[in-house]
């Protein structure tokens, strides 16, 4: 692992970090847009998390330390994560470190934390919403797995930049009728964890229906805000491991000069507006489902999953 | 190996000590547990020497036994293994029991010594035998010794029959065993390890010698559908007690199934690894629903159990599979997940137990509806039990993720086996253990937020106590391992090699540094917990300065918000079965449930809600009842009356004279 890599790593993170509350606030300004009102401004996320980290932080008398630690905990595995998926480039020496089941299992390690800590407390939202995520959550992430499954059968490896580095490799625009199953259960399955619209609202303000927002109502000023970054961050790295994944094109590759690296960064932008718009429109045009409604909704991303799995075989064989 | 046998014989010498005094508690806690534990420590060293240092087959005869039958052992690295799980987590419980056994719960502690150090003997004797009749009487020894350990506080009517009911499995269980020795020496009836590795069997003659050990061990071990006992066993035992059968026994069991199924037999066809894999997954999406449902914290801790076991069996069951196909490399894989899995399993499942039976002697209390608030009165164990309920949960950079990642990769390699209907079933395999893996985390959630987060649901609990420090050095010792083999996979790895190689004739790839594992090949994958705590480590200690410094850590302390509500109430908290909730939604058919709604103008309204287990009405009732009703019947030639039964003697007389001219 050499020092130039080691920085150019450090870098990706810190730029994946500082974009993405862009990210959420393009979101919220599509949504705005087409739901016919007037738009925040792109930058409002710093603004909220720059308030948020003045203020002064406000405990429930109960908390316990364990509710202190889990932002930060929270906000690191996100930011570790970021340093995972070849966002920019390919050429991550962290990727050694961990493979995409770990990401899985990083993910995972930010549900926990966040669900101990809204249990903490005790109040009644707060372990509701605990309770509703971890079943999100266990529906979820055998569902994103099996969508990681069919990309890692399809090239050997469960290492993202090496999957990244096959799929450019090949010629041409080969469709792989697994992918497209893997493709649209990947994307349920980011509606689900990130807590957006047909499982969950993240505008909503009625306590019944929350689910993130039940899970972090203690929280205020720095926590709330490492909170709301790391959620923001969430969103960005799904994003990344779905252009990793299924449109992997204008990711730089492995020792990449300078210039392809700059374009690679404006391609990733370029996707992440189209993906944020995409996003707004699935949101403004679905119905919010019922909690028990969610179970089916993920069943059925992991049955499309499976079944990617499934054609990927017979079609090998 | 003299040294080995030593210790063994040590254990059992603490344990007849037990018996001089034995109502002094100080002599029995303070002086010959923690003994005891030194012991194990030493028996754990002998298994690590025996791993570290290759492939010498120690054996002796041992002057015991019947006159032509003497005892033999052998120590060879699936033993070394096993014994270094005995050693290294024996160590932990004993200094925790050394805290733990107070006088008036029901047994004398020098009674209980005992018992306890007659089990951990008979454990090590199992895995030691190496041949049949040693194997079968140490064996038993370890039923019944468990089965007294158990019954501690024998006068509760619920343990004695939660007793019974582990004995009467048992022994079932033992009965298979003992059928499958008969058939697998093969007609030498030499009863030796040896003359049974080399019998040829008939395929047939060998797929019943392998039903017959699936179903002993799996009797022993928990898997569906004789898993009965455990959920029923383990919270009547005392926790050291829960911890040392959940932690070690059905490791014991686990080893049998590998000594059987690799080394006694050997070639089987793929449908046994088949077999295997799907009763393994099917116990482990069992166990894992189940425990989701619990109430009581040391059921769902036996119920979390019977998925752990499950997973480990399906590994094994995959090794099996890639064996039988010839694929080393595939299998030593997956069995290094079975083994490292055990591992884990018996180090955060322990440490889990030990910690309710802190849990229960701070607060008298073991539903989890009365439970709560404890991380507040019980730092230290609520610390600990952390470590142990993260790496449960199978999440980096703990050990039970290690094992669960390279299952996973055992699984995303099986699509090479050269057979197409293989190749369609075990994608979906690795679907259930993903499921099974996610599921335990909503359950360990469950547990660790009920247990030691919210409100005190009781007003007793605000005067819990913290455990005394011998079981906090228990507690911390497993934790310790739990650590360890989370950010060093590849020591423990390197560990399990030598039994790869001795059961499947290859090893995974080494990775390149402890820390570091690449089990296939390094540009496939490879995984580093030492790496990802340091970098999650140092994201933190970032974040922390950065916020610190660029703005403040001003807090203030504020009522947590009520809705507009009055007050609120640590009974308005999510209880144990509101987090079960969802689960019985969604797996009802799992369940047999039973409802008590209110009606709507009731004055007392009682909302009772009971889950029972499919099999235990749909199997073992009719089973009862059919043994039961056998016996009636039978029951026609019990006359009473002297005549009768000379004239049954006579008949047989006559009958066998028949025969024999």
């Amino acid at each position: 692992m050499n020092a130039f890599a080691f920085l150019g790593q450090l870098a990706g993170v810190v730029l994946v970090v500082a974009l993405a509350p862009v990210l959420a606030g393009w979101v919220a300004q599509c949504r705005a847009w087409l739901q016919n009102r007037s738009a925040p401004p792109l930058l409002q996320p710093y603004r909220s998390v720059r308030k948020l980290f003045r203020k002064d932080a406000a405990l429930a008398t109960y908390a316990s330390p364990l509710f202190r630690a889990a932002p930060y905990v929270v906000f690191a595995a996100m930011a570790m994560a970021a340093a995972i998926i070849p966002s920019v480039t390919t050429d991550l020496p962290m990727a050694r470190v961990a493979d995409a089941i770990a990401l899985v299992g990083l993910f995972a390690t930010a549900r926990v934390f966040i669900a101990l800590a809204a249990m903490d407390i005790g109040s009644v939202f707060g372990s509701m919403g605990a309770r509703r995520e971890m079943m999100i959550g266990f529906l979820a992430e055998p569902a994103l797995l099996m969508v990681l499954f069919n990309v890692f059968l399809m090239f050997g490896s469960t290492a993202l930049p090496t999957v990244v580095e096959g799929s450019l490799s090949m010629s041409g625009l080969v469709l792989h009728p697994s992918l497209a199953f893997a493709g649209v259960a990947f994307v349920m399955v980011l509606l689900a964890e990130n807590a957006r619209i047909p499982i969950d609202n993240p505008g909503t303000h009625l306590e019944v229906t929350m689910i993130h927002e039940a899970m972090v109502l203690e929280y205020s000023a720095r926590h709330l805000a490492l909170i709301e970054w790391a959620s923001w961050l969430k969103l960005l790295n799904y994003a990344c491991i779905g252009f990793a994944l299924f449109v992997p094109w204008g990711i730089a590759p492995h020792k990449a000069g300078p210039l392809v690296l700059l374009l690679a960064v404006a391609l990733l932008v370029i996707k992440l507006a189209v993906a944020g718009a995409v996003l707004a429109v699935i949101e403004t045009v679905s119905a919010k489902l019922r909690i028990f409604r969610a179970p089916e909704f993920l069943s059925m991303a992991f049955l499309l999953a499976v079944l990617g799995l499934l054609v990927h075989l017979l079609l090998q064989s | 190996m003299t040294i080995l046998l030593d210790l063994v014989v040590a254990w059992l010498v603490l344990g007849l000590a037990g018996l001089l005094r034995s109502h002094r508690i100080g002599w029995v806690a303070y002086t010959l547990f923690p003994a005891g534990a030194l012991v194990a420590l030493g028996i754990a060293a002998v298994g690590f020497s025996a791993l570290t240092n290759g492939f010498v087959v120690e054996r002796a005869v041992l002057p015991l036994g019947l006159p032509d039958l003497p005892f033999h052992v052998r120590l060879d690295a699936l033993s070394g293994c096993f014994l270094l799980l005995l050693g290294a987590v024996g160590a932990g419980i004993s200094v925790f029991a050394a805290g733990y056994f107070r006088v008036g719960e029901g047994t004398a502690p020098g009674l209980l010594c005992l018992q306890y150090h007659t089990f951990l003997a008979s454990m090590a004797m199992v895995i030691l035998a190496d041949d049949a009749y040693l194997f079968m009487v140490a064996w038993e020894t370890m039923a019944l010794s468990s089965y007294f350990l158990v019954t501690t506080q024998h006068r509760i009517p619920e343990i004695q029959s939660a007793g019974f009911l582990y004995l009467l499995i048992a022994h079932v269980g033992a009965l298979a065993l003992l059928l499958c020795f008969g058939v697998l020496h093969g007609g030498s009836w030499l009863m030796t390890f040896d003359a049974m590795r080399g019998a040829t069997l008939s395929p047939a003659w060998a797929g019943v010698a392998f039903g017959l050990a699936l179903f002993g061990f799996g009797a022993k071990a928990g898997l569906v559908p004789l898993h009965v006992w455990l959920p029923e066993a383990h919270p009547a035992a005392p926790s050291p007690v829960s911890a040392m059968m959940s932690g070690l026994m059905l490791k014991v069991a686990i080893y049998g199934l590998l000594r059987v199924s690799f080394d006694l037999l050997h070639d089987g066809p793929w449908w046994w690894g088949m077999l295997t894999l799907v009763l393994g997954l099917g116990t482990g999406l069992f166990g894992a629903v189940f425990a989701a449902v619990q109430t009581d914290m040391k059921r769902l801790l036996a119920y979390s159990s019977i998925e752990n076991i499950g997973l480990i069996v399906a590994a094994i069951g995959l090794a099996m599979l890639a064996y039988a196909f010839d694929m080393r490399l595939l299998a030593a894989l997956a069995l290094a997940a079975a083994l490292l899995h055990t591992f884990n399993h018996a180090l955060f499942k322990s440490l889990l137990f030990l910690a309710t039976g802190s849990v229960l002697h701070a607060t008298h209390e073991r539903s989890l509806g009365k439970l709560g608030g404890l991380i507040r009165r019980m730092p230290w164990v609520a610390t600990l039990a952390l470590i142990g309920t993260l790496a449960l949960a199978g999440l980096p950079p703990l050990n039970g993720f290690v094992s669960e990642w390279l299952l996973l990769q055992a699984f995303l390699t099986t699509p090479s086996i050269p057979h197409a209907f293989i190749n369609m079933i075990v994608p979906l395999g690795a679907a259930v253990v993903v499921l099974t893996a996610a599921l335990a985390g909503y359950v360990m959630v469950k547990f660790y937020g009920v247990v030691f987060l919210g409100q005190p649901r009781e007003p007793s609990l605000m005067q819990a106590q913290d455990a005394g420090w011998l079981e906090r050095i228990g507690l911390a010792w497993l934790a310790l391992g739990c650590i360890l083999i989370g950010v060093f996979p590849q020591a423990a790895l390197d560990l399990v090699a030598a039994v790869t190689r001795t059961l499947v004739g290859s090893e995974v790839q080494r990775g390149p540094a402890p820390w570091w594992i690449a089990p296939v090949a390094r540009m496939q994958a490879s995984y580093s917990g030492l790496w990802l705590l340091l970098g999650m480590a140092g994201v933190i200690a970032v974040m922390f300065v950065l916020v610190r410094r660029m703005y403040h850590g001003r807090m203030r302390r504020t009522p947590p918000w009520n809705c507009g509500y009055p007050a609120l109430t640590p009974r308005m908290q999510d209880t144990a079965e509101g987090f079960g909730q969802p689960i019985r939604h969604m797996f009802g058919p799992f369940f047999r449930m039973q409802r008590e709604l209110p009606a709507p103008d009731d004055l007392a309204p009682r909302y009772r809600i009971q889950i029972d287990d499919r099999f235990w009405h749909g199997l073992y009732l009719p089973l009862a009842r059919a043994t039961g009703w056998l016996a009636d019947a039978l029951s026609v030639f019990q006359r009473g009356r002297l005549a009768i039964y000379l004239l049954y003697s006579f008949l047989t007389l006559i009958v066998l004279l028949v025969f024999v001219l």
